[in-house]
């Protein structure tokens, strides 16, 4: 009898955390990623990690924390596993710490931590400003240990194309593309994991990573898998505009003390600093007094979008707001927010602690993602070791991490992904294993055939992409799309605009039959795999864009000015996308309230 | 007309095949890096004499200096090409790939031999399990503090590229390990095994390799104190011999 084997695609700290815990059982795991594991884009989190430890003696609680997470995310999340989540924070940056993580410390030596937007509690444990970085660091030693013992095999530059079903629909491993020799070649494997992160590149320049093309799950989605509440689509308030990326500047800085605001009287032209107080429009703190600075992300994004382009009070009169940290002691702000202030001080080149950063809103972060199920007992818990844990609707198929739809709602609160995505990992690895138990054989046993198949459907695409010698630059296409997406589909959405952008990618989709791939090499070709991801972006652009469309209310990060409230009688519903030759399909499912009553959300 | 920046990359299509330089021109914006020039050039691939050619290769991913991919040699120097911005670079801008990694094509190479060199020195806490055994030990903030400076490597190769001790056929596995050694040593649990991880840089290859040239410290995009890390090391070391000399 064989063992069973395991797929891991993608090195973030959610594909990281499924391999450990699949290690840990004995398991062995084949693990995919388009970068090195530790080049994955997690590292990019800066902020911090919640957890209601309660250091603080603010008399925080997992159970405060779980409201403010529902709350946060309008009531749009199945509540169980966000309560599994919050109830189990506490101990992951507990397992992190342990790991080597160096958290930042009270003077007593406890870990120390911060507060961060839609909660009033100090919940966020921090590494510096580089947290996910440091997390990621720590979780890629742990899979390299296991990889020293031999139960982990690497396959880095490999790019997943897409999984590997039997006749009975059964995912039974996947087919990768070796991206320095060109081969595409299938593996098999009796659990697969996709934890290939966001979509970000979907709207262009985002503070996303390159390699964030939601094509995996797009992928995933294209071959039957369902895909929810993908018109969910968070926009961090505060990023700095730049030419290749917009980078991000952390909410921890507003956490430590940071000020937003904008000269009261439009087109003041004064430098910043020589602005008193009385002219400035400290417009949260006003607005909202009890959150001020920390509102949740969505109305933060929405009042700058109001206060720059309804009320023209934009600093040049543009989309930019100052935030200010210049009354906060040098020291403190190296020590807790060293590294955003460094990317604000390299990438435009004046040193925060002097003058006010000029920042504006960006897309940041995917609530929607592949459906997956769960198991919850009667006390309300996720079941551990259930099957059904991060299961899509393809069997053998799990989806953890950004790419999947769960915990955050119709809102992410900061610091709550790099929580999820651990979680993702304790849940979904034993999900995966017990899953495993229950084959009646393994995919290592089943004749060749459609192991053979995929692979010769796979070739013969690329071969055929390769071959592309139209009049398109696809990476023209492609800042085309994005800047038709961060135009039309982020903070307002109005109905007439996203069905002339659903027929703007439609377009697209026929330019890209047209495309000139630019590059035959048969030798790490860049273009060829970029070409195959494009489309897979172009079918995911469209979920995006017709959810957004058919939702017709507003909630969290998704507002139409058409319908500016909260419906819950008709849209307290996921929204289930399901792939067809005639475009996306639509049905909606109940959400799981069971836990928390939906409330009107109110931070003033 | 808007002013132009005028780029020469040494391009290689695969390991085994010739070299050739190729200039570009791109038109340019206010804070754009060298990453922007390479992203303009895979949307016109035409080189600066009007010659079609293929777009250049290289790594990439966070463009914000926390993942390490994205270095090459610019005008002659290691550095991570997102943070090149060309308000501070002389011109022509000249693109390598690094030397002392096998070439991938163009300015991609391969730098799994720094991830091996991760392995050899046991750069990992040897945890009890993932369950939950409760809070962690306390932590001096300075301890952490100092930790911290080392935790940030990110493996981009910089400090390999300037070390003249490291490189192919040579045994040396180069600065960037020992940082790892030394960020080990200073959290409580890890460093109840550092003599495994000195032992891993005793003898060839190891940290007697270093010629303290102290190129690398001047290169590390994140100031990290890497000759520190190889000073406290030669210690731990001295001190690991006598134990492993009188011990027995
Ligand atoms: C700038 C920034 C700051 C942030 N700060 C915070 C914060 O402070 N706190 C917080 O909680 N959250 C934060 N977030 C969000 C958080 O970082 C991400 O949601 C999280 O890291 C996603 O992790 P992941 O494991 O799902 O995926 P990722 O880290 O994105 O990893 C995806 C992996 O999949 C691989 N991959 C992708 N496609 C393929 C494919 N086709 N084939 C093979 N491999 C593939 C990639 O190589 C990579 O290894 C931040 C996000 C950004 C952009």
């Amino acid at each position: 009898m064989s063992e069973p084997r395991f797929i891991v695609v993608g090195g973030g700290l959610a594909g990281l955390m499924t391999t450990i815990k699949l290690c840990e059982a004995g398991h062995r795991v084949d693990l995919f990623s388009v970068t090195p594991v530790k080049r994955s884009h997690s590292v990019c989190a800066q902020g911090g990690i919640n957890g209601a430890v309660n250091i603080k003696g603010e008399n925080d609680s997992p159970e405060l924390h779980f409201v403010d997470s529902v709350k946060g995310g309008d009531f749009l999340a199945n509540q169980p596993l966000v309560k599994g989540m919050c109830y189990a924070a506490p101990g992951i940056i507990y397992l992190l710490d342990r790991m080597g993580v160096t958290f930042n410390r009270t003077p007593e030596g406890n870990l120390d931590f911060r507060r961060f937007g839609g909660t009033l509690f100090s919940r966020t444990a921090f590494a510096g400003a580089t947290t996910g970085q440091q997390m990621l660091y720590a979780l890629d030693e742990q899979v390299r240990r296991y990889e020293a013992e031999g139960l982990v095999r690497k396959f880095e530059y490999s790019e997943y194309l897409g999984s590997i079903r039997d006749a009975e629909g059964v995912c039974r491993g996947i087919v990768a593309l070796d991206l320095r020799t060109m081969a595409v070649q299938a593996f098999r494997g009796d659990g697969t994991f996709l934890a290939t992160g966001g979509p970000g590149m979907l709207f262009g320049r985002t503070t996303n990573s390159v390699v964030n093309t939601g094509s995996a799950a797009a992928a995933a989605y294209i071959q039957g898998a369902k895909y929810a509440n993908g018109e969910f689509i968070q926009v961090h308030p505060t990023a700095i505009p730049g030419e290749d990326k917009l980078r991000l500047i952390s909410e921890s800085v507003r956490g430590e003390g940071g000020r937003c605001w904008v000269p009261r009287k439009k087109g003041d032209a004064r430098p910043p600093r020589e602005i008193p107080d009385a002219d400035r429009l400290y417009f949260f703190e006003e607005k909202y007094p009890r959150y001020g600075n920390l509102v949740p992300r969505d109305i933060a994004s929405r009042e700058i979008h109001d206060l720059c382009v309804n009320k023209g009070l934009g600093v040049d009169g543009k989309l930019v707001v100052y935030l200010d940290v210049t009354h906060i002691p040098a020291e403190t702000l190296d020590r807790k927010l060293g590294g955003v202030l460094e990317i604000y001080e390299k990438f435009v080149g004046d040193d925060p602690r002097e003058v006010p950063m000029r920042i504006a809103p960006a897309v940041h972060y995917s609530m929607g993602g592949l459906w997956i199920d769960y198991e919850a007992g009667t006390d309300g818990f996720p079941k551990v070791g259930s099957p059904r844990n991060h299961q899509t609707n393809i069997p053998g198929l799990f989806a953890v991490g950004e790419c999947d739809y769960e915990y955050h709602g119709g809102n992410r609160l900061g610091a709550n992904s790099l929580l999820s995505c651990v979680y993702a990992g304790i849940l979904g690895g034993p999900a995966g294993a017990s899953y495993a138990k229950g084959l009646k054989g393994l995919s290592a046993d089943l004749p060749s055939g459609i192991f053979d198949e995929a692979e010769r459907h796979w070739r013969e695409r690329f071969e055929r992409i390769r071959k592309m010698s139209g009049k398109e630059n696809p990476y023209i296409l492609a800042r085309d799309l994005g800047e038709t997406m961060n135009a039309n589909a982020t903070i307002v959405r109005e109905n007439k605009t996203l069905k002339e952008t659903d027929d703007r990618i439609l377009e697209m989709m026929k330019r890209w039959r047209d495309i000139n791939t630019l590059d035959t090499a048969g030798w790490g070709n860049m273009p060829v795999p970029f070409v195959n991801q494009l489309w897979n972006m172009m079918e995911l652009a469209r979920v995006v864009v017709l959810g957004a469309l058919h939702r017709d209310e507003s909630r969290g990060s998704h507002y139409k000015p058409e319908k500016p409230q909260r419906d819950d009688a008709n849209w307290l519903k996921t929204t289930i996308t399901t792939w067809s030759k005639d475009g996306p399909q639509f049905t909606y499912d109940k959400v799981d309230t069971s836990l928390i009553s939906p409330v009107a959300r109110k931070y003033d | 007309m808007s002013k132009m920046v005028e780029l020469r990359i040494l391009r290689q299509e695969g390991p085994n095949a010739p070299k050739r330089w190729e200039t570009f021109t791109v038109a340019f914006r206010p804070r754009m890096n060298v990453i922007t020039c390479l992203q303009d050039i895979q949307k016109n691939p035409v080189t600066k004499d009007g010659k079609t050619t293929t777009p250049v290769a290289w790594d990439c991913n966070c463009l914000e200096e926390v993942c390490g991919a994205c270095t090459m040699l610019i005008n002659g120097r290691p550095r991570q090409s997102c943070s090149a911005l060309l308000e501070q670079l002389d011109q022509p801008i000249e693109l390598k790939p690094l030397t002392k990694f096998p070439l991938v094509r163009d300015l991609v190479v391969d730098r799994q031999r720094m991830f091996d060199a991760l392995i050899r020195v046991r750069a990992w806490v040897p945890i009890d399990g993932t369950h939950d055994l409760g809070p962690g030990p306390r932590l001096n903030p300075s301890v952490q503090g100092r930790a911290y400076e080392f935790s940030r490597c990110m493996t981009c190769g910089c400090c390999m590229e300037a070390c003249p001790q490291y490189g192919a056929g040579r045994a040396f596995i180069g600065p960037a390990p020992m940082t790892q050694v030394e960020l080990h040593s200073m959290h409580p649990a890890s460093a109840m095994h550092q003599e495994a991880r000195l032992h891993a840089i005793m003898g060839p290859g190891g940290l007697g390799d270093c010629g303290n040239a102290q190129n690398c410290v001047q290169v590390c995009p994140k100031e990290i104190p890497i000759t520190d890390a190889i000073g406290d090391l030669g210690r731990q070391l001295t001190q690991q011999f006598a134990k492993d000399f009188f011990g027995k």
